[in-house]
């Protein structure tokens, strides 16, 4: 096999694993899936990491180093705030008598 | 992959294995929290392995910009509010286009400096992530300034636009074709440039209601872009990954447009066809028939079913918390309470479950659409909290209403419908809702916050 053509068999297993592993998910997880998904892609900063490590110019440094900051931010951020929003799913409420008490206050 | 040590091959599988159960832990409430946890696993694998085997230069700045980064995105996944859950994830999406689209700019020089002989996949794949990336970033960024308020939420057409589109887009193929028989990096700088413009035309003509799928859209572009890289880095941990966010990311924004009865090709295009999609916007000045707290306490008080209708506007008033006190005293007095929740209530799919799920509702009282919509008719009382376009009727009965088609909440079968409103102004669809004047509705006016506190303690004087 030429090495395009692996190539495009990975891609090719790839898509079809990527529909099949959400195809049943509920629309409740849909803002986790995208964020999770999202965050996912921050992977570009392996990428970015490989092209700034080989700069050879001072300007291929800055925008290599524009590079792996702007991944960072998308790769730590995203798992970050998608591990937030999946806590208060799988939170426990708390025991009923703090909703007793206070009179319209606002429970935190 | 002949730089790669067979090793570190290894180790890019095992994270691109984790990539694929979180993505599936992701799909299923149980595990979505593990799920995402092997996912940071993988990436974090996949990163630090790069570190050992490639003889990387600047080592000291690349561990600066990957801690300033980490801050930056640590502390604004940490700050941020779940009502600006979408803008969040649209700037997270777009910072990651952007720096694929660096890195094959980058990619880019070296091959035309080298003057080597790469083959014209290659240069097709880095001109593909030039441009594409270049659309997720600019795209990305004017979702996040329509969804932030920072510009008007409304679609914004101008008479040029579809030919400065067709322009843009033939630009970039053009473009694209000489790069990959030519290499050079000012074309691919032009290429960006495009990519940039492009991304901007995209978005302006999309309504707010529909920015969503946009997200998810573009974050799918960003993971083929991300895959394409993966193939001009000789990289396969990039190449799956991406290729798995592309993919489900495509399939997940079908199935969010299908929750909103339209195509995707309508929500982007829609409004460049002519008006349909443009509402009116305004305040109607038609008659309504408004209520004080006192007399809805009365009738949530002796109802026996009530279902709640919560909308971004319950959000926004962050009373969340007030809404629940609510419900736990009208469940206190055996009443049988139950949240309607709507595919695309709040600004994204699912948006309103994190919101309810952050005010601590159990979730055994949100129900989907799909599941609750047989019930408003033995419904006494559905009270809508901040919610409109998703009970607006015109979806099912008024052709060329923007929002027609798009599935919709049954409330105008139940007996009362109560809206808690701040004003007449329309949704964010910005059309008029007929609900609003239909004789079995009453309108609750003022904060949804204030008003909740009221009619708390009027149910609890019952």
């Amino acid at each position: 096999m030429s090495e395009p053509v692996v190539w495009l068999t990975i891609f090719v297993l790839s898509v079809f694993v990527g529909v099949e592993v959400i195809s049943k998910v509920s629309s409740t997880l849909h803002t986790p899936l995208m964020s999770g998904a999202n965050a996912i892609h921050g992977i570009i900063l392996l990428g970015a990491i490989l092209v700034t490590g080989y700069a050879e110019s001072g300007l291929e440094l800055a925008v290599g180093l524009a590079a792996v900051v702007l991944a960072t931010v998308n790769m730590v951020g995203g798992f970050v705030v998608t591990d937030r929003m999946l806590q208060m799913f799988t939170r426990k409420r708390p025991v009923p008598k703090a909703d007793q008490n206070g009179a319209g206050g606002v429970t935190r | 992959m002949t730089g790669t040590p067979v090793w570190a091959q290894l180790a890019y599988l095992v994270a691109a294995v984790c990539f694929v159960l979180a993505l599936k832990g992701l799909s299923s409430p149980k595990h979505a929290r593990k799920g995402n946890l092997l996912g940071a696993f993988g990436a974090v694998l996949a990163c630090v392995t790069v570190f050992f085997y490639a003889e990387l230069d600047h080592l000291v700045w690349i561990l600066l910009a990957i801690a300033v980064g980490s801050v930056v995105g640590a502390v604004g996944a940490q700050r941020v509010q779940m009502t600006q859950m979408p803008q969040l994830v649209a700037l997270f999406n777009g910072v990651g286009g952007g720096a694929a689209a660096l890195v094959a700019l980058l990619e880019l020089g070296d091959i035309a400096g080298a003057g080597e002989e790469v083959g014209g996949f290659t240069l097709a794949a880095t001109a593909f992530t030039i441009v594409v990336g270049s659309v997720s970033f600019s795209g990305s960024l004017v979702t996040f300034a329509k969804l932030q308020e920072l510009m008007t939420s409304r679609p914004v057409v101008f008479p040029g636009l579809p030919v400065a589109f067709a322009a843009a887009l033939l630009g970039g193929v053009v473009l694209s074709v000489l790069t990959v028989t030519d290499p050079a990096v000012p074309t691919g700088v032009l290429l960006a440039l495009i990519g940039l413009l492009l991304g901007v035309l995209l978005v302006l003509p999309v309504g707010g209601a529909d920015v969503p799928i946009v997200i998810s859209l573009l974050n799918a572009f960003t993971g083929l872009t991300v895959a394409a890289g993966g193939y001009v880095l000789d990289n396969t941990v990039l190449l799956v990954a991406g290729t798995l966010v592309g993919a489900s990311g495509t399939f997940l924004t079908k199935l969010m447009a299908a929750a909103m009865g339209r195509s995707v090709g309508n929500i982007l295009f829609g409004a460049l066809k002519g008006g349909s999609t443009l509402g009116a916007g305004v305040a109607s000045d038609r008659p309504v028939r408004s209520a004080g707290a006192e007399d809805v306490a009365i009738l949530l008080g002796y109802a026996h079913k009530v279902i709640i209708v919560p909308g971004y506007g319950l959000a926004v008033a962050q009373a969340q918390h007030t809404l629940r006190e609510l419900v736990d005293v009208l469940g206190e007095r055996g009443i049988e309470v139950g949240y309607a929740i709507h595919p695309v209530a709040g600004r994204m799919p699912g948006h309103m479950n994190v919101l309810l799920a952050e005010a601590q509702v159990p979730y055994e009282q949100l129900k989907e659409m799909d599941d609750i919509n047989g019930e408003f008719k033995q419904t006494d009382v559905v009270l809508v909290v901040g919610a409109n376009d998703v009970v607006n009727p015109a979806a099912k009965t008024t052709p060329g209403a923007p929002i027609y088609g798009m599935p919709i909440l049954n409330a105008d079968e139940a007996q009362q419908i109560v809206f808690l409103k701040r004003s007449m102004r329309p949704g964010f669809a910005g059309i008029e809702n007929e609900l609003l004047f239909d004789p079995k509705t009453t309108l609750l006016f003022g904060d949804a916050k204030d008003t909740l506190g009221k009619l708390l303690s009027a149910v609890k004087g019952l």
